[in-house]
């Protein structure tokens, strides 16, 4: 292996860091027996870098050139750094030797705007084709549309990949102009559409004949970064909510704006990025896709911005004081969902235990409920129901005091992204 | 008090719980014969291990419970746990007891604890999925050497098998002597007489590496590095993830 590689590899990781989706799931795809890799529904971390994210996949840019110049962006045109790029070979070799040694699920590629759109989203269409065709590469691919790439193109893309993004980056198109000048909604929202109205064709083409070209199978998914424009969760979380319901996005990722220039006034001069307020969108995410939540009851005309000392859960709980307390023997799934301190897990081993007998505060424990957050809000065998009657701002400062307990243990900013999400 | 021995095995312990509903004899301990050490107050009997007889306990639970539940026993077992014989027996004594598949009731303290286990068990295989790292040896065997804290090797094989089905590879846990090959058709359970790794470090000796071996390491230990955003440090989280007990043997973390 020659130097060269290990440079561009550098670079072209580096410039590829802040694109945030590491998922490999939603793809099941199983190994022929001829060929290398498989893709498991769950997806599979491999590693976790210094900043506590998983590896899943390698994920690099094919070329870090750009000729557009978005102000949020490290590879923008204006802005002083290396370059590199791989050629498609090259790419295929290190992803198919990494993939060998099970560093990785797949591949995550994207890149910089070379020459045009279309230029660009054929060579990274060339990758995926190289390894599926003469590596026999089974395993996941991700691809990037290049915003702007002929639909024929992506088209082709699709059928190389396990699943294909557009990132919206900025949430509303007014801010997107400000900041990315050669972009708009459009060139973002065609070629979404059009991936999805593939994915539908697939699927359905597949209904008929078992031999159809999969598209797409695992779907697609897109990007926002927060606090690089002023939107608030509340425009934030519509829009999310939208994309899942309307565009059937997989996923949505918010990326914290991690400053990457300091001399533009379009941008906010922020000293870290805003950690705290993303990992809240994404607990809020989660309560929209697992826990049946809907987006008005997270965030609404008179709360508009997620609280950042307290999980949107129990938030909401505080908020809506007049459904609690729940009875863990009585209530719907749906509702012991909603309790703060019962996670998917616990809510299962709820329903299916109490089938036996009723539960009390013992098992409840022993099942790994967080009660010292829950019992505010549930009434079980031996809890009386005195807890109904305290005030939501006194539950409030209860939990917050619990909580600086715990946090005088840790380091403030050793914040977990995922941690904390089953509240 | 009434202390079983057997060979450590899981049809053993299944032998155990044969012989013991057999001869209507309560065991106050289950324990591996080779590590048992006598005392006057104890009665001990050994039991020989029977695989008819175990699969009638096995078939039995399955009765009784549910293919799952069986599963949960197996995993449990494969715990190692110093009491884990004593654990799975009391299980079983309610399994059998009650005229009801008890394997979901996680209301009786036993049958939580046993899912409780169970789940350590497969979150350790499932480590394996992440964190097994291949080294490619120049006879073209993909090596990887293992420490897991649980005996999961008889978890494991299908996965990596369904994943790297054109290559030859080898699992090995260093700790308990064993692993696991595959020849391009089957995997089968190995032990070698000898072998070059560094048990601490995980290295296989650099001579018996095919040349491009150590590239492949650097080149991702380089990724790793890169693909960090320093402004984000977080430690901890990296630690809950990525326990520092698999490290040594991560080319991404051994490497200095
Ligand atoms: S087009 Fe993409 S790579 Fe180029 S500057 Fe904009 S965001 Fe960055």
């Amino acid at each position: 292996m020659n130097d060269t590689i290990l440079e561009k590899l550098n670079v072209l990781a580096n410039a590829a860091k802040y694109d945030v989706s590491c998922s490999s799931s939603g793809s099941s795809r199983s190994n022929n027996g001829k060929n290398i890799g498989n893709t498991v529904s769950c997806g599979i971390c491999h590693s976790f870098t210094e900043d506590g994210r998983c590896i899943s996949l390698l994920k690099v840019l094919l070329s870090n050139h750009c000729i557009y110049d978005c102000a949020y962006c490290v590879n923008r045109s204006s802005n002083d750094i290396a370059r590199a790029a791989f050629t498609v070979d090259e790419l295929a070799e290190l992803t198919i030797n990494f993939y060998r040694r099970n560093y990785i699920e797949g591949l995550f590629l994207s890149s910089g705007v070379m020459r045009n759109p279309d230029y660009t989203m054929e060579r990274l269409m060339n990758v995926a084709k190289k390894l599926r065709e003469v590596y026999r590469f089974n395993a996941y691919i991700h691809l990037k549309a290049i915003p702007g790439a002929s639909p024929d193109l992506v088209k082709q893309a699709g059928l190389y990949a396990d699943r294909m993004s557009v990132n919206i980056e900025i949430p509303t198109e007014q801010n997107l102009k400000i900041l990315a000048p050669d972009k708009d909604f459009a060139s973002v929202y065609q070629p979404m559409a059009l991936i999805k109205e593939n994915i539908i064709i697939s699927k359905e083409e597949r209904k008929k004949y078992r031999k159809s070209p999969v598209f797409s199978p695992a779907g697609q998914s897109t990007q926002l970064i927060i606090g690089a424009s002023p939107e608030n969760d509340r425009q934030i979380l519509q829009l999310a909510s939208g994309l899942y319901d309307f565009q059937k996005l997989k996923r949505v990722y918010y990326s914290g704006y991690v400053p990457v220039t300091l001399a533009d006034n379009r941008l906010p001069a922020l000293k870290q990025p805003p950690l705290i307020r993303e990992n809240r969108l994404y607990q809020a995410d989660w309560l929209l896709r697992f826990y049946e939540f809907k987006v008005d009851e997270i965030v609404n005309d008179e709360f508009q911005q997620l609280d950042l000392e307290l999980d949107p859960k129990l938030s909401y709980a505080l908020r809506n004081p007049h459904i609690f307390p729940i009875d863990i023997n009585k209530a719907d799934y749906e509702m012991i969902l909603r309790i703060p301190g019962v996670g998917v897990r616990s809510a299962k081993l709820i329903v299916h235990s109490r089938k036996f007998g009723r539960l009390n505060e013992n098992h409840l424990k022993k099942m790994g409920i967080v009660l010292k957050r829950a019992k505010y809000f549930i009434t079980c065998n031996q809890l009386t129901d005195g807890h109904k009657d305290i005030l939501p701002s006194i539950i409030r400062r209860n939990i917050l005091n619990e909580k600086n307990k715990l946090l005088k243990r840790f380091n403030e900013n050793q914040l977990s992204l995922f941690g904390d999400l089953v509240v | 008090m009434n202390i079983f021995l057997y060979d450590n095995t899981f049809e053993g312990l299944l032998t155990v719980v044969f012989e013991s509903f057999k001869l209507k004899i309560l065991p106050d301990a289950i324990v591996y014969k080779n590590k048992y050490q006598p005392s006057l107050l104890d009665i001990s009997f050994e039991i020989i291990t029977d695989v008819l007889k175990a699969e009638r306990v096995w078939n039995g639970i399955k009765a009784k419970t549910s293919k799952e539940a069986c599963d949960m026993v197996y995993h449990t077992f494969l715990s190692g746990m110093d009491n884990i014989g004593m654990i799975i027996f009391h299980y079983l004594q309610l399994t059998f007891a009650a005229n009801y598949n008890v394997s979901v009731n996680y209301r009786e303290e036993s049958v939580l604890l046993i899912k409780q286990i169970q789940q350590k068990v497969l979150k350790e295989a499932h480590r394996m999925f992440m964190f097994v790292r291949f080294q490619k040896t120049n006879n073209d065997i993909y090596f990887a050497p293992i420490q897991p804290k649980y005996d999961v090797i008889p978890l494991i094989g299908k996965h990596f098998k369904n994943r790297f089905r054109d290559q030859i590879w080898i699992i090995y846990d260093t700790e308990r002597d064993y692993g696991l090959y595959y020849d391009l058709k089957t995997v089968e359970e190995i032990k070698l007489e000898q072998h070059n790794i560094n048990k601490s470090s995980g290295k296989i000796d650099a001579s018996l590496l095919e040349e491009k071996e150590e590239c492949y390491q650097v080149l991702w230990k380089s990724y790793f590095d890169a693909i960090n955003i320093k402004e984000r440090k977080n430690l901890k989280v990296q630690m809950q993830f990525m326990p520092k007990r698999f490290w040594n043997y991560l080319p991404e973390k051994n490497n200095g």
